[in-house]
């Protein structure tokens, strides 16, 4: 159930909608998407990777459910797939406490097998903890086995990643905190293009069971539609045991990937 | 005193104006001869130095600003925004000031750019400022809006007279709490704002980013505005000061450049006319009358007898007012999404804006080093697409060509705009940016 939008006086909303599915609901099944902490997680264009995963259900001829989890609601049920963004320092701060008593719950799920995906901000609290640049020690929920130490260095521009499970992975980065990986988790890529996790390892990104962490921001999946695929495969398959494709068009998707790939970083 | 450095910067200025040049090369030659010539020269105007900033519409409420404080009969000193601020103004002192450095104006209003706010303000305190909004944008230069947030902050610190917030804003209007109102050297704290029935129309930054039914957080009580526009019509609005609704005839358009009127008309009432005199209320009506917009921001110009608008579109807010601001019916539609240094590199902003309002018409032409991206974020919201071409040149041709007995009206960012207006005025009159 996606709640309703805020009325306006003249009827349109500033909050994000998903639009209109064009059929009567396709026979396929249904797959709850959870956003995490959108109000306070979500600063660099995050809710294009709920729209993708929503759509691209709908492409695949499935029914998505779009649910949102912020601080102090009820953690929903029979979630099918998990996706969080980036948030600033403040956003941090506000969901921090709320974030470490789901933490069991979301580590539960992972272990499990859930999709996930944590981009920026929640990928460092994923992860077992962030160290600022004062020495302050915030800790993580450690469904990750990496640790994030704040910088003054910021690391900004467009990336592109070799992933083995992806291909190329097109995005852009922001972010000061620099991220290390343990032996638990594995790399989404090396950076063939950018910095990704640290200024040093030429790693980016981290691979957990069927979490998927980047530092890429916001709107990752558009322009990556085999990440989203394997999120969207991996949920159905979970809830429903097979996934048959539809078939989007992905003429815009390549066509982008193709012009993103020779810009500057 | 006679300085060296004016006549100097002045002959510097003559050479390079004769090569063709633009104004740096006499800001800069004049800021390493002789580094006080910008601070010392303002610190004469007898109304001092009022600053314009925030992320957006610095430019459209500058030039209100300049327009309303002329009616009072004032003479003002006001920039061109340019790559280096401090140096640009030096450049534009040295067209304005005589031969012995004296400049011949009351009061000097600057468009201030978050990136050289602190620079600026350390050296030349401002008398008045005001703080439009803070909204993402050039996030790629500065990190995070708190910081921008800090940055309008440390320039409200070092006003003198009047500080002029918007109140619909959280972070302009928390700036407040810091200046230590009721002591000794506090700056006189006045506001803006906006009639609920508006409200909905200005997402702040919080609201952005929450998704449809959660709930926005609880505002605080807000405190009474100088100036309170009311209402917005087709080509009037309502603005609420001293007590009384006025309405008066726009001929700008956009709610939210209406609103910035409504912060124009704070800042020209909180600084008056000649000698202490109170704003005469009848001119500044007129003159918001006839402010027209400035470069780019909602412009329109005459193609093949149709109306053509070019509406400036650099961050997710002010996409989505543009969006709602020109209505898409009856309209020919074309994007234009550059991602160079000026435009923002990161393409991620395009996804924090809703295109349903496009869905009926579609969109006729798409175009810019990132179309495609702009493409793929359509097709994400089932709106149909005409034409893509990234190459700016043959993509307007070909809208113009498509779109003859149509209005059109074209969304861009800024180096898109630029190339767009190039290719314009080949075909039609279009003002001249210096
Ligand atoms: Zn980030």
């Amino acid at each position: 159930m996606t709640p309703a939008s805020p009325e306006t006086p003249d009827g349109l909303s500033f909050g994000h909608e998903l639009p209109p599915a064009d059929s009567p609901a396709p026979g396929k099944g249904t797959i709850r998407v959870l956003q995490l902490y959108p109000r306070d997680m979500n600063i660099y264009g995050d809710w294009g990777n709920a729209l993708v995963l929503a759509q691209r259900l709908r492409w695949h001829g499935y029914t998505p459910e779009l649910l949102e989890y912020n601080v102090g609601d009820e953690f929903p049920d029979g979630v099918d797939l998990i996706v969080g963004g980036g948030g600033q320092d403040s956003g941090q701060l506000v969901i921090q406490d709320d974030l470490l008593t789901r933490g069991p719950l979301l580590k539960d799920l992972a272990d499990d097998g859930l999709p996930m995906l944590v981009i920026c901000g929640l990928y460092q609290l994923f992860g077992k903890f962030f160290k600022t640049r004062t020495g302050a020690v915030i800790p993580g929920i450690g469904v990750l086995d990496v640790e994030t130490h704040g910088t003054d260095e910021r690391l900004i521009g467009n990336v592109s990643v070799s992933s083995p499970e992806f291909g190329t992975v097109l995005g852009y980065e922001n972010h000061s905190g620099q991220t290390t990986l343990g032996p638990d988790v594995t790399p989404l890529g090396t950076t063939a293009k950018g910095t990704g996790n640290n200024s040093s390892d030429g790693q980016e990104g981290a691979r957990y069971r069927n979490v998927v962490a980047s530092y890429l921001h916001g709107s990752l999946l558009p322009k990556n539609p085999a990440l989203a695929d394997f999120l969207i495969q991996t949920a159905v398959e979970r809830k429903y045991g097979s996934f048959t494709p539809g078939a989007p068009d992905d003429t815009y998707a390549v066509l982008a990937r193709e012009h993103a790939a020779r810009r500057p970083r | 005193m006679l300085y060296f450095s004016v006549p100097l910067g002045k002959l510097v200025r003559r050479v390079s104006r004769l090569r063709g040049g633009g104004s740096a090369l006499p800001g800069l030659v004049v800021e390493k001869i002789d580094p006080g010539f910008m601070q010392r020269t303002l610190a004469t105007l007898p109304l001092g130095v009022a600053v314009v900033s925030g992320t957006n519409g610095k430019t459209t409420t500058t030039k209100m600003v300049v327009e309303l404080l002329e009616s009072q009969g004032l003479k003002v000193f006001t920039n061109r925004t340019g790559s280096n601020f401090t140096r640009g103004v030096a450049a534009a002192l040295l067209g304005e000031v005589d031969w012995r450095g004296r400049l011949n104006a009351d009061i000097a209003v600057l468009e201030l750019d978050e990136a050289h706010a602190v620079h600026f303000v350390n050296k030349v305190p401002p008398r008045y400022c005001l703080l439009l909004n803070v909204l993402r944008d050039q996030l790629d230069r500065f990190g995070e809006i708190d910081k921008t947030a800090e940055l309008l902050q440390h320039i409200a610190a070092k006003t003198t007279g009047t500080v002029v917030l918007n109140r619909e804003d959280p972070r302009v209007a928390r700036i407040a709490d810091t200046l230590g109102e009721g002591t000794a050297n506090a700056p006189q704290v006045r506001y803006f704002g906006l009639d609920d029935s508006l409200l909905s129309t200005f997402p702040n930054d919080d609201e952005l980013r929450a998704a449809p039914g959660s709930p926005v957080p609880a505002a605080p009580p807000k405190p009474a505005a100088d100036v309170v526009l009311r209402r917005v019509g087709a080509d009037d609005a309502d603005f609420e000061y001293d007590g009384a609704t006025v309405s008066t005839h726009m001929l700008l358009r956009g709610v939210y450049n209406i609103f910035n009127a409504a912060a124009a008309l704070t800042l020209a009432r909180a600084i008056g006319g000649r000698d202490g005199a109170a704003a005469d209320n009848g001119r500044l009506l007129t003159a918001l009358a006839r402010v027209a917009p400035a470069f780019g921001r909602g412009e329109s110009l005459v193609v093949d007898g149709l109306p053509l608008d070019l509406v400036l579109v650099k961050n997710p807010s002010g996409f989505r007012l543009g969006l709602k601001s020109f209505p898409a019916a009856g309209y020919a539609t074309m994007i234009a999404i550059n991602d160079n240094y000026a435009d923002g590199r990161d393409m991620s902003w395009l996804w924090d804006v809703e295109f349903d309002t496009l869905r009926d018409g579609g969109v006729d032409q798409l175009s810019g080093s990132r179309a495609y991206d702009m493409a793929l974020r359509l097709q994400y919201d089932d709106v149909a697409i005409g034409a893509v071409d990234t190459e700016i040149a043959p993509a307007l041709a070909a809208f113009i060509r498509g779109a003859k007995d149509k209005p059109k009206r074209i969304f861009c960012t800024y180096t898109a705009m630029l190339a767009i207006r190039r290719e314009l005025s080949k075909i039609t009159t279009v003002e001249v940016v210096s």
